[in-house]
């Protein structure tokens, strides 16, 4: 893959710092406008991130380590943070006291009442507009589970050994033929998209750009382990149904059955995952590190605040004058 | 798979089972068992028998009034 065009002013100063050798005199200047949604701003942040996963063809992969290039990611993760901060203090306040973390983290994720884009998806969405939801996700779900696998060698004990169980079942279980990734790829493949890696990266939203960047966040930087753990958590715990009702949506459009069984296949593990993943994971970690539940939360309320605005955004482009009618 | 099979339940939720090479449903038909844990539905909802597929969400919620159970 190799760098991709950019966008604005602040992807164009990240794409230069990536090209040039005179990496030192680089810098990045943000807008003082809010980022967390901002194309141009996620783009450049996903450039970043991505020397830490596959890189570009066109990069020199010592740039993952320039004391310049760390710089601009970390003037560009400092702002990102500060506005997820934000953006979660008021389902932070609401979380349900309680002793279990797992039972809090469960109780979160269910208490979300935003738009119904799954039932959208399953009863109303067009041929063009479900097409379009597996392109914008395209960029997340073609290195599935890759981000986790970070937090893995930071674990010790029981909640290694439940992240790791997780992640062979992701990765296949030991059939390459089941590898999450590739079963994202035929699934767009089937529904006559594009299925390599990073394909629609200038195309998705900054919404979609921030949920992928969010992973890479906590993935990347050890100080956001506890969040990693409750970002895929949540995740987890936000997928089985939404799947089933999204695998219907593709048989109804008659689209081949590569494109519905990456969503079949979610329904079952997820619901094994979100399990394992706030019981056997969070649940063993915050029994260690008592500190930690509060970074925990945190990373689960991440995930569900960007997940309802990419599904406000979708619903706003698809059909702006139903959202509200659309059923649970 | 190992010989130790070992079954925990979760509250409100599923039965995770791990080591299991075939779970039986009600009408004795084996279901083999491709991933490392299975959740077996015990809330009777699941579309996907024996496996759970997340509706016991839906129907607790829905005991709390605040979604319909017809999803």
């Amino acid at each position: 893959m190799e760098l991709p065009e950019p966008c604005g002013p602040v992807s164009r100063q990240v794409a230069e710092a990536l090209r040039t050798e005179d990496r030192e005199r680089c810098h990045v200047v943000l807008p003082d406008e809010p980022v967390l949604t901002d194309r141009d701003v996620q783009l450049g942040l996903w450039m970043l991130y991505e020397l830490s996963y596959r890189g570009f063809d066109d990069v020199d992969p010592v740039a993952e380590w320039d004391p310049a290039v760390v710089r601009i990611r970390r003037v560009l993760e400092r702002k990102f943070e500060q506005e997820l901060r934000q953006a979660t203090r008021t389902r932070l306040a609401e979380a349900p006291e309680g002793d279990d973390v797992a039972d809090q983290l469960l109780a979160l994720v269910r208490r979300e009442d935003g738009p119904k884009l799954a039932s959208y998806l399953r009863r109303e969405a067009t041929l063009e507009e479900m097409r379009d939801y597996l392109r914008e996700r395209s960029v997340q779900q073609l290195r599935e589970s890759d981000p986790q696998s970070f937090l893995l060698p930071r674990l010790e004990g029981a909640a290694k050994v439940a992240l790791a169980e997780l992640q062979y079942d992701e990765y296949g279980a030991g059939r390459p033929e089941r590898l999450h990734q590739t079963l994202y790829a035929e699934a767009l493949a089937g529904a006559g998209l594009d299925d390599r890696y990073g394909a629609y990266v200038r195309e998705i939203s900054g919404t979609s750009l921030a949920s992928v960047n969010v992973m890479s966040l906590f993935a990347l930087n050890r100080r956001w382990l506890a969040a990693g753990l409750g970002h895929f958590a949540a995740f987890e715990a936000s997928s089985a149904l939404p799947s089933r009702r999204v695998a219907s949506g593709i048989e109804r459009l008659g689209l081949p059955v590569a494109v519905a069984a990456y969503f079949h296949e979610h329904v079952e593990a997820d619901a094994v995952h979100e399990q394992v993943a706030a019981r056997d994971v969070c649940g063993a970690y915050v029994a260690a590190h008592p500190d930690q539940r509060e970074t925990v939360l945190f990373g689960a309320a991440c995930h569900l605040h960007l997940e309802a605005l990419s599904g406000a955004e979708l619903l706003a482009r698809w059909a702006p004058d139903q959202r509200a009618e659309v059923a649970s | 798979m190992s010989a130790e099979v070992r079954v925990r339940a979760c509250p409100d939720g599923p039965v995770l089972v791990r080591g299991a090479d075939t779970v039986v449903d009600e009408q004795g038909t084996a279901h083999p068992v491709t991933r490392p844990v299975v959740a077996v539905c015990v809330c009777g909802l699941t579309s996907r028998a024996p496996w759970c597929d997340g509706t016991h969400q839906v129907a607790t919620r829905a005991a709390q009034g605040s979604v319909r159970a017809d999803e």
